[in-house]
């Protein structure tokens, strides 16, 4: 069928939206509530076309039919959405300078792109308490649009529903059950809201200070584990091109503001699949619960704590390359340099907002009292913290990361998105059975940023049914089916972001289809570049387990490196 | 209807029959226990802030207990002409309570309407089922006394 916006004609889809057919089109048409792939609401009315009636209709809901004349330009349309932001903005904070979002938010562009001068209409606003409780997402419902982006995200996309809107008309606000803290909830922390949200009503807690403070005091020796994911994101926060790739510019950075030691945590996610490979061979060969589900992602871990307790003991009892990291840092590394723990302060910068909530855990500190990883920074904070020390990343020298947990193979970097930990254990899985490396080390039935990837895979002479799963809401059905006893996996990657941590809760914003396929590119071209693309190889990994450790699934690897999760009730 | 008869009553995991399954949870009740709330929640396998996200929109939900005695102040146009804002005030300041509260001795339960349609004893209140027309801010204040002074005795007997 045909329709015509703005005096050209276009062919179009039957069921396509107006919005679809102006997007593909080239033709801007402003959205705030829209989200891709979720089910449109039309609730905002920003993106108000109007057609060969006079009737002004909301072009992300509208569906197109043959003859159908648009016009996204029009008086009444300027006019309309003009008013719509303005109402907006009444109803709004408008303490731009002192937000979060402050030059990245959708209602501050609208505002600025039409022409919004002064403030016309005045009235009583809305009144909303700050939800601070959790260590990892915090609740401004004064800001908050009433889009609903982030009820969609957590219902429909992580299917864990700790949001929605409460209440009625002027009183409206998007809370958690009860209005309560978001910490008394089954949120997962996994900060999918936070991209989703437009304005700044949702955001990550920031511990800037506490690394600020840690960082001044001579006293204390600080040490940056900076996770696979950041080095393909961040460029981003600087002007680079998304997909930029600056490996080496995070080391050099961290050190010029004051950080000891630079350590990678692509170490520890090659330390994880040492562990993880030989628990995987340990559970086949000696009939332990199969499908193995991966414990990287600490969102996941949540949900099945709330929603599948029952399925727990199928969880790896690996920590997460976080978890792993600040374990070895406390224990080995102190052992070795004869620092006294107390003394060292480990600074995650992660992807991730659910690694704040993670590195609080008790089962996952060495010591059972002190937290393993003292502080955890966003790709976004960390951004922030390189902007007040004055440092332009874009022109950071190229350097490494610190001895001895700084080495790294493309096995390691490639936890970064969704897949990766599958690929990068089957790798090491298969030269634990085999004695030597697949023929093609790439196993590409797994990349990608679909929700659900499956493949086989034949090791020797067992052939293994895997499957990598982002977004929490693909992950249900398998769950139900090991739950039934029908499972016939034996490895399910889990990330709870959709596509990976390239897509992670802590991200540069805002966030894009196009950017997360670029981040996606990066990671897997950092691992055909390096030298060593198999855990295995890693000649730190191998000094480790020497010096320290013993062997993959060895007692004390036990003690330090693994850990269980527990049952948790909520609302 | 017992409240175990109200969660024997729905299919498990049919989300189409909160409301009706709300509404009975509120007969049993008089209003919506936070522990019902996340019970629906669970038994129609949907997140407990959908079923209260739906128990707030709808006026006829109830998150707290009714009082035993009932007062509907009427806001409508003719009372409001005739003073009820005087009226409201003085009662939310006599029982230390908002309208749409309740006191914490479950006594008396504050609520507005539009328009009760007896404008000709404006301003006019309901408690229960009595109809009190012509009211000040004293008559009023007597009157919740008195109120008051009879369940003290009740009490005491």
């Amino acid at each position: 069928m045909n329709i015509k916006i703005n005096n050209n004609e276009f062919w179009a889809n039957p069921g396509d939206t107006i919005l679809q057919v102006a997007k593909r089109e080239g033709i801007k048409i402003p959205t705030l509530c829209y989200l891709s792939d979720l089910s449109p609401t039309g609730a905002c009315r920003i993106c108000v076309v109007e057609i060969e009636n006079g009737q002004l209709v909301p072009a992300c809901a509208y569906p197109v039919y043959d003859g159908m004349v648009v016009q996204t330009n029009s008086k009444k349309v300027r006019r309309s959405r003009k008013s719509i932001i303005e109402l907006l903005i009444a109803n709004h904070p408008q303490d731009c300078l002192v937000c979060v979002r402050n030059g990245c938010c959708d209602l501050q562009d609208l505002a600025a792109e039409y022409g919004v001068r002064s403030y016309r209409y005045v009235g009583e606003k809305r009144s909303g308490k700050l939800d601070l409780a959790s260590p990892a997402v915090e609740r401004d419902p004064e800001k908050c649009i009433l889009c609903g982006r982030c009820v969609r995200m957590c219902h429909e996309v992580q299917n864990v529903g700790a949001i929605d809107f409460v209440d009625r008309g002027f009183y409206s606000q998007v809370a958690p059950a009860m209005n309560r803290s978001l910490n008394t909830t089954a949120c997962v922390y996994c900060g999918q809201c936070i991209v989703a949200c437009p304005v700044g009503a949702l955001r990550e807690k920031s511990y800037l200070k506490q690394a600020w403070e840690a960082i001044n005091d001579p006293d204390i020796h600080v040490i940056a584990q900076v996770a696979p994911a950041v080095r393909v994101a961040i460029g981003e926060e600087f002007g680079m091109a998304p997909g930029s790739i600056t490996t080496g510019k995070i080391p050099a950075a961290l050190r010029r503001i004051g950080i000891n030691e630079v350590f990678d945590t692509n170490f520890a996610a090659d330390l994880t699949i040492m562990e993880e490979a030989n628990e995987l061979i340990e559970r086949i060969q000696s009939g332990g619960k199969l499908p193995l589900f991966t414990s990287c992602s600490p969102g996941w871990i949540k949900y099945v704590e709330h929603f599948y307790p029952e399925l727990l003991e199928y969880i790896s009892t690996c920590k997460s390359p976080q978890g792993m990291q600040g374990a070895v840092i406390k224990s080995y590394y102190a052992q070795k340099t004869g620092i006294d723990p107390k003394k060292i302060f480990v600074l995650s910068i992660m992807p991730c907002t659910a690694k704040k909530f993670e590195a609080g855990r008790p089962e996952l500190s060495v010591s059972h009292t002190e937290p393993d990883v003292d502080v955890v920074l966003s790709t976004r904070e960390f951004a922030r913290m390189m902007r007040i020390a004055g440092i332009d990343f874009t022109r950071m020298p190229d350097e490494g990361f610190d001895d001895p947990l700084g080495e790294s193979t493309g096995a390691g970097v490639i936890f970064g998105a969704s897949g990766g930990v599958m690929e990068a254990a089957l790798r090491t899985a298969h030269y634990m059975i085999t004695g030597k490396d697949m023929d093609r080390i790439d196993f590409t039935p797994v990349r990608g940023l679909q929700g659900v990837k499956e493949s086989s895979i034949k090791i020797g002479n067992a052939t293994l049914n895997v499957a990598a799963v982002s977004g929490l809401h693909n992950i249900d059905h398998f769950l139900e089916d090991v739950r039934n006893g029908k499972s016939t996996y034996h490895f399910i990657e889990v990330m709870a972001c959709p596509g990976g941590c390239i897509n992670g809760g802590g991200q540069p914003l805002p966030s894009t289809p196009e950017k997360i396929q670029k981040r996606m590119e990066a990671i897997y071209e950092i691992d055909r570049s390096l030298p060593k693309r198999c855990s295995h190889y890693n000649e730190s990994i191998k000094t480790l387990y020497d010096e320290f450790l013993g062997k993959p699934g060895g007692h004390k690897s036990h003690e330090i490196l693994h850990t269980h999760f527990t049952k948790r009730e909520s609302i | 209807m017992r409240s175990e008869e109200v969660y024997k009553k729905y299919p498990r995991n049919e989300a189409s029959n909160m409301i009706a399954m709300l509404q009975d949870v509120q007969e049993v009740h008089g209003y919506l226990p936070e522990d019902d709330i996340i019970r629906v929640a669970k038994h129609l396998n949907v997140p407990t802030s959908r079923v209260y996200g739906v128990a707030t929109f709808y006026n006829q939900f109830r998150l707290t207990p009714l009082g035993k005695h009932v007062i509907r102040v009427c806001r409508g146009t003719a009372c409001h002409v005739k003073g009820s804002l005087d009226i409201l005030n003085t009662l939310e300041a006599e029982l230390g309570i908002k309208a749409g509260e309740t006191t914490k001795d479950l006594q008396f339960t504050i609520e507005t309407v539009a328009c009760i349609g007896a404008c000709s004893i404006a301003p006019v209140i309901v408690i229960d089922d009595k109809y009190y027309g012509g009211l000040t801010s004293k008559s009023v204040y007597k009157l919740i006394t008195e109120y008051r002074k009879k369940e003290d005795q009740a009490d005491k007997a």
